[in-house]
């Protein structure tokens, strides 16, 4: 046997092992009967009153969409049940005392993880499926004679298999991190509350979708899987990171300690090595602590490199799609043109233009902060939206004034201090946002996940207040005092 | 098959363990004594890969417990302080999910089970659900499990806490079994008795750090003193103590009796007598005084308390 299948065997035994032991559990049989045979009936009970009633009033197409609307509630309610496995998976072993036994054996990390993941998927979502059979047997063959297009029966599937994945992921992170199944318990409504949001978008779509009939499915439906998949994988992946065998007989996410927590990161804002030396001047601080943190963001850089070209890549070729392009007054760069806009006017008033710069200025330093914060709880993606964001719509632009035949190069030499100045730097603070919060899907050797966020946050900080900020407004200074005179000279004429 | 050399453990600048070194060949045991929350568990938890020594090493069969974490876990078996089984299940289907995790063919699974069932006398038990056995049952059960894969090294926490005389002596004698095939055993026990009668070598672990090591005898020695022999006679000493000065040194003495200790008892006791008897003192008996683990125990303690009482008013 390879070591991955050897891996998948042992994961099996443990699923095997806690499958068989849910199904003795009446308490998870009881509602798992009740919703795979029993619900479906109701649900078909209620689409034929609910296909009369709407009929009556002429609503035909809400009692078409009513139906599959009911498949998806006929889906998700035996899903929820997994919540409540996967929730009590780790913490509920640590509670009976069983769990060290099963941490002293030779199973990997990944082997506990995984067989554990699977253990509280399979039962809810056995129901799941069986549920959605019965209910399809039941509007397929009985008086609705329901005859949907096959692919949005396999989109319900397949979405409630995303789902439970979320659920169940997302629920296992907490059962590995929490110390009892109340606090497990009480930490839910982080999975539950989006949740709801999303089936609340998914009944909409399904209601109001204009393709409900494509041929290919609708489309929304597709999105929000790949969508789901994607938030899912990466769940995974952070659960794996974390998990740790230490941590789940230690300590807890539940008792929080706000000094602490505070003490770490301002010991990592002034780090200048990994002996915990900090830094104890401001000329230290540049010669040391900030060449530290730098050096530890140089191999994840390309990441920042990569967003930002391809963000203006996209912009640009956006820019020049037909369909994509408004049409520029023809005059626009003629200083007739700019007259007729009153823009010389406005170029020559200093306000405006210290206004303008001003404007940039503080939107650089907001999407800095903002990348920071957001990245912490996006897995890292939202610093690699925010920032590149502005980078694709210049690429926009760029692409529609060359559509138009309107000369860039004085646009560009205006951007000089930008491109020289702030684009390094706010590369850097993507990716030291897009590793906060990207950590947690796979954590530094030999770092519990608060280390490893106080590091990030830390560092992050560090390269903001010390280099961010003061680049950013020497910029905002050289535009000011330099650049916006000059181009108010060229404007005028 | 168990090194373990400076062992520190630090939760969140909690030192819970700190320079802990032993050492215990095959065929030995090391029972750790010591006060709840003196570092005993968190020891045995380093020594089965589960925490992370802070700093220090430790090798468990000959593999380290940082570097080859799941090679260690193969090599020991654990009884953990709480028994913590899977109580839906039957005794045979919980031994075969531990048994395949180590890799043991069905077939050998099987006649191993049973034969440590029948060892533990837990095979009238079979096909009861686990929840319904009682606590000593469990706790054997446990050990069954512990067993299971034949490890070389076993770290047993609190063996026999749960148990029932008869069944306690059940599992001593396993004990005593396995170590003559050669095993290697750190028991973590606050029966002391048992831990005299078990163990080769005894470690007392308090506040962390082991403040005394050794055998038995050697932390007799150290901890209480030369073994104390008691005389006791008809009627008053009458001259005694003054004639047994002159042979042994007398510590104590009261009403008809009096306490000595002798480096060399078969030389002073034989010329003790006689001289007493030429006094007519009229001997009753002369005996060495039992002296116990507890007695060691308690005083190691209390020395180890008093340092802590005068570091802290150093401090």
């Amino acid at each position: 046997m390879n070591g991955f299948n050897a891996s998948l065997s042992n994961a099996l035994l443990i699923t095997r092992r806690e499958v068989r032991d849910s199904f003795r559990d009446w308490r998870i049989l009881g509602p798992i009967i009740i919703m795979t045979f029993f619900f479906p009936y109701i649900a078909n009970v209620l689409a034929g009153r609910m296909i009369d009633f709407v009929n009556y009033y002429g609503g035909g197409v809400i009692s078409t969409r009513a139906i599959p609307f009911l498949l998806m509630v006929v889906g998700f309610f035996p899903v929820s049940l997994s919540l409540v496995i996967a929730l009590e998976t780790f913490v509920g072993e640590k509670e009976r005392r069983s769990l060290e036994p099963l941490l002293s054996t030779p199973l990997t990390n990944w082997e506990l993880y995984v067989g554990k993941t699977l253990a509280a998927m399979i039962p809810p979502l056995l129901a799941s499926l069986g549920g959605m059979g019965i209910y399809l047997l039941f509007v397929v063959g009985g008086s609705a004679a329901w005859r949907p297009q096959a692919i949005l029966v396999v989109q319900i599937a397949v979405l409630t298999l995303v789902q439970t994945l979320v659920m169940v992921a997302g629920s296992v992170v907490v059962s590995s991190q929490t110390t009892s199944v109340r606090a497990a318990n009480l930490l839910a409504s982080f999975i539950l509350v989006p949740m709801a949001i999303v089936l609340q978008a998914e009944a909409a779509i399904v209601f109001v979708a204009p393709d409900f009939n494509s041929p290919t499915g609708v489309a929304f439906l597709w999105m929000m899987m790949i969508g789901m998949f994607v938030v899912a994988v990466l769940l995974l992946r952070m659960g794996a990171a974390i998990f740790n065998r230490e941590e789940l007989l230690g300590r807890a996410i539940d008792s929080i300690n706000p000094k602490r927590i505070g003490r770490g990161i301002w010991r990592n804002f002034l780090a200048v090595d990994d002996a915990g030396n900090i830094a104890h001047s401001v000329r230290e601080v540049y010669a040391r602590a900030v060449p530290y943190s730098l050096r530890r963001l140089r191999p994840m850089i390309w990441v920042g490199v990569a967003a930002f070209i391809g963000a203006f890549a996209f912009g640009f070729i956006v820019g020049l799609t037909p369909g994509y392009q408004p049409t520029l007054p023809s005059d626009l760069m003629t200083i007739e043109g700019i007259q007729k806009l009153q823009l010389s006017e406005r170029f020559i008033d200093p306000s405006y233009r210290e206004s303008v710069i001003r404007g940039v200025y503080y939107l650089h330093l907001r999407h800095i902060f903002l990348g920071i914060a957001l990245g912490m709880i996006s897995f890292g993606v939202a610093p690699l939206i925010l920032m590149p964001l502005m980078v694709g719509s210049l690429g926009y632009g760029t692409a529609i004034l060359m559509a138009n035949g309107i000369t860039t190069a004085p646009i560009w030499v205006a951007a000089i201090p930008h491109l020289l100045l702030n684009v390094p730097v706010l590369i850097i603070m993507t990716v030291a946002g897009f590793r906060i919060g990207a950590l947690v899907t796979k954590l530094p050797p030999n770092m519990t996940i608060g280390q490893a966020w106080s590091q990030a946050l830390g560092d992050a900080l560090k390269l903001g207040v010390f280099v961010g900020v003061p680049v950013l407004t020497l910029t905002y200074v050289i535009e000011l005092l330099v650049l916006s005179p000059l181009v108010s000279a060229v404007v005028a004429g | 098959m168990i090194e373990a050399n400076q062992l520190r453990k630090v939760f969140d600048g909690f030192v819970a363990v700190e320079d802990v070194s032993v050492s215990v060949g095959a065929g030995e045991v090391l029972a750790v004594l010591g006060p709840n929350g003196a570092g005993k568990t968190t020891t045995v938890r380093m020594m089965t890969s589960i925490l992370v020594p802070t700093s220090g090493t430790c090798k468990i069969a000959g593999f380290n417990v940082v570097t080859h974490a799941a090679e260690v876990r193969g090599h020991v078996g654990v009884l953990t302080e709480q028994h913590g089984l899977y109580e839906r299940m039957k005794a045979l289907e919980y031994l075969d999910f531990f048994g395949r995790i180590y890799r043991i063919d069905r077939d050998t699974l099987k006649k191993e089970a049973l034969r440590l069932m029948e060892r533990f006398d837990l095979i009238e038990a079979l096909d009861r659900r686990i929840g319904d056995y009682s606590k000593g049952m469990k706790q054997k059960l446990s050990l069954v499990r512990a067993l299971i894969h034949n490890p070389p090294v076993l770290l047993l926490d609190e063996p026999t806490s749960a148990m029932d005389p008869q069944s306690a002596k059940l599992v001593r004698d396993a004990i005593i079994e396995l170590q003559k095939d050669k095993r290697t055993f750190l028991i973590t026990t606050h029966n002391l008795a048992e831990a005299q009668v078990l163990a080769n070598q005894i470690a007392i672990i308090r506040r962390g750090r082991i403040v005394a090591r050794g055998t038995f005898d050697d932390l007799l020695r150290r901890f209480v003193g030369e073994p104390m022999m008691e005389l006791r006679v008809n009627g008053s000493l009458d001259g005694a103590v003054e004639a047994a000065a002159g042979l042994v040194t007398v510590k104590e003495h009261g009403d008809g009796w009096l306490r000595f200790v002798t480096r060399q008892p078969e030389r002073d006791n034989p010329a003790l007598l006689a001289k007493l008897i030429g006094l007519g003192v009229e001997v009753v008996t002369l005996a060495p005084i039992t002296q116990t683990l507890e007695d060691v125990y308690l005083n190691v303690v209390n020395e180890d308390e008093a340092d802590e009482r005068i570091q802290r008013i150093a401090e």
